[in-house]
């Protein structure tokens, strides 16, 4: 990471009022100065920032007005979502579940939904309202994402069929994975083992092969074409969604 | 023209035999065989006799046709869709570092989208004195600064965590692109803007639908973050966030913001999406790492790989790959051919940079017998690439990213190759 002195100077820097001289950070033949303001770009109007910045944080910041309860939300999510996620949010084909998997975290086949995974209510509704449905994003209005989220929290056996979900109330929902998550360690777990000079001769008595990627027989072959058993063995693992 | 007809028919015969696949060279290997000379010198072949196409032909040229197999792929298991879904480099073909715009990877959320010039706008809001709007017109106006850099996937070798799965370095490691970008350094845009002092963090977003918003403290922000707008001499490729994108040095590829359109200087992060049910590494206990930001020291062999099988038979032959670093330069990359028994320290065809791509070479003479082929890259910090069985030590088999292990091909005598794990 970085040093923290350099980060401070430029931060001093940035925080300088538009009345300071040019900056006195270091520089490389390659980087450009950071002077003041080249006096580029216009100002942005209020309606401007609020059609864009939308994203909510977990501490609420960014919850606009509004509410929904779970019945409503139902019938949001059976219009909107249900021909991908499933009515109950389980998920249908490839297509992500939003609903169980809880206690799976530590088995060998981790279930990773928004009941058993997500850490905060405000992703859901963050994301939800900015990027759902796929394909026609961007039509929820706020009352019909607080529904909605309402109704993800029921199909997670989170709140009861009554529940009202609003700004109001937002932030007492605690998501059961909140505490699941820990600051990147790898500095302290592992670059100490790995940073160690290495072994250059003779540093095994015996190799044996272990696993074979032929035998699985899932890679595209030249025509690209989907291999014929791709996922029934169950090691093929799919990295991205 | 006298004998034209002739040589007409010829040209004719000799057209069918390329299109049919290697006649021509079969031809020639048969007589060579029968210790004969060779007819593609002895006879004057058509391209030394007749014109080759003209200047106009082509006003933005595609690799010749023989090259058609040198394309990104798609693995169709591995995502529900085709638009939320990854493709792959084809870094077996591939040497030196710069990695063509043509077959670089893709890797998009909601699609690759088309977002003309004119219709381009990058906002900055939330903690700065001046909340901006600028045009395209107006980042080129900036001072620009240019870097080479690797962009990898987080989930680059992921499909490989629990065994060897895929046969070929394009599809365990080809979620990988290298190019040499030009655009304004992002800490030029912030003081543009003033970021006040309580701003800790930025929150980035893309134009698509997906936005693929994502934290970044501002440490880094301000440090050598980039938006870019060119890269390997020209603009953005659609498909790699035209026309401007951000590039984050040594950090994992889902942070590149494609189609950028906001940064909002926040007090706190975000804790979008992609940086909670995504990009998050789960542990062997169920615990999960976040703000796994950084690609560690990583190496793979490109050739001989199962994709490029040794056709030559024993004798001299070149063993190569590549190597990069997120946290620094790579100062060494050690090659074993027998499963990591002894290693022999490759040459480096360039001094490592940091955080770019490094191509390796080990001229070896191959005698014939089976090898078990690894790399292993060192970086400027002193770090050792793991191998798989020390990283599954510390996090199991579930944390889908940040694969950063030491690959094996198991190369058979015949010259064929097999992704392969050994004890």
């Amino acid at each position: 990471m970085l040093k923290s002195r350099k980060a401070a100077a430029l931060l001093i820097v940035l925080a300088a009022s538009s009345a300071a001289a040019q900056t006195q950070v270091p520089q490389t033949d390659a980087e450009p100065a950071a002077v003041q303001s080249f006096g580029l770009g216009r100002p942005a109007l209020p309606e401007e920032v609020a059609a864009w910045d939308k994203d909510v944080s977990p501490d609420g910041t960014g919850l606009p007005e509004g509410f929904g309860d779970v019945a409503t939300g139902e019938e949001r999510y059976l219009e909107h979502c249900a021909a991908c996620h499933g009515d109950f949010a389980e998920g249908l084909d490839n297509w992500p579940a939003l609903s169980g998997g809880e206690g799976t975290l530590d088995r060998a086949d981790p279930e990773k939904t928004v009941g058993s995974y997500w850490p905060y209510l405000s992703t859901v509704w963050d994301y939800v309202h900015h990027s759902m449905p796929f394909g026609n994003a961007q039509i929820l209005t706020a009352d019909e994402t607080y529904a909605i989220t309402a109704y993800l929290l029921y199909s997670n056996a989170l709140v009861e069929d009554d529940f009202v979900l609003s700004k109001d109330n937002f932030t007492e929902i605690e998501m059961p994975n909140a505490a699941g998550f820990v600051e990147d360690d790898r500095a302290d777990v592992e670059y100490p083992i790995f940073t160690a000079e290495p072994c250059m001769e003779n540093c095994k008595e015996s190799v044996e092969i272990t696993m074979n990627a032929s035998v699985l027989d899932v890679t595209p072959g030249d025509d690209s074409a989907a291999p014929d058993a791709a996922t029934e063995d169950g090691t093929a693992v799919a990295p991205v969604n | 023209m006298t004998g034209q007809s002739g040589l007409t028919s010829r040209r004719g015969f000799m057209r069918a035999g390329l299109a049919a696949g290697v006649a021509l060279p079969a031809i020639a290997t048969m007589a060579r065989a029968q210790g004969g000379p060779d007819p593609l010198i002895t006879e004057v072949q058509d391209w030394a006799r007749y014109l080759g196409d003209g200047v106009d032909a082509s006003p933005y040229g595609m690799p010749i046709r023989f090259e058609s197999d040198v394309i990104r792929r798609n693995v169709s298991w591995l995502t529900a869709d085709t638009i939320s879904s990854i493709n792959f480099t084809p870094i077996h073909q591939l040497d030196g570092t710069i990695t063509p715009a043509g077959c670089a990877f893709e890797r998009h959320h909601s699609g690759a989208i088309e977002l003309a010039k004119p219709d381009y706008r990058l906002m900055i809001n939330g903690l700065v004195e001046r909340e901006l709007i600028f045009t395209y017109e107006d980042l080129e106006r900036f001072p620009r600064s240019q870097g080479v850099y690797f962009c990898e996937c987080a989930a680059n070798s992921g499909m490989e965590w629990a065994g060897a799965q895929l046969n070929g370095s394009q599809f365990t490691h080809g979620m990988i692109h290298n190019m040499e970008y030009v655009g304004v350094p992002l800490k030029t845009l912030l003081a543009e803007a003033g970021v006040k002092l309580e701003g800790k963090w930025i929150f980035v977003e893309g134009a698509d639908a997906s936005s693929n918003g994502r934290s970044i403290p501002i440490e880094k922000a301000v440090d050598d973050v980039m938006v870019a707008f060119k890269a390997n001499g020209e603009a953005l490729r659609k498909e790699h966030g035209y026309p401007a994108r951000l590039v984050v040095p040594g950090w994992e590829g889902n942070l590149w913001v494609k189609w950028l359109r906001r940064i909002e200087v926040t007090a706190g992060p975000v804790e979008s999406r992609e940086e909670t049910s995504k990009y998050t590494d789960t542990l062997a206990n169920g615990i999960s790492r976040k703000w796994t930001w950084v690609m560690d020291a990583k190496s793979v062999v490109t050739a001989p790989s199962p994709q490029v099988g040794i056709k030559h038979g024993p004798g001299p032959m070149v063993i190569t790959g590549l190597a990069w670093s997120g946290r620094g330069a790579i100062t060494r990359v050690d090659v074993s051919t027998d499963g990591g028994k002894n290693w022999s320290a490759a040459r480096l065809a360039q001094p490592g940079a940091p955080m770019a791509m490094t191509r390796f070479y080990l001229d070896h003479v191959w005698n014939g017998e089976e090898m078990l082929l690894q790399s292993r890259a060192v970086d400027d910090t002193g770090y050792v690439q793991p191998t798989k069985t020390a990283l599954r030590e510390i996090r199991g088999e579930n944390s889908i990213y940040h694969n950063n292990a030491i690959q094996t091909w198991w190369i058979k005598k015949d010259g064929s190759a097999e992704n392969v794990e050994v004890s």
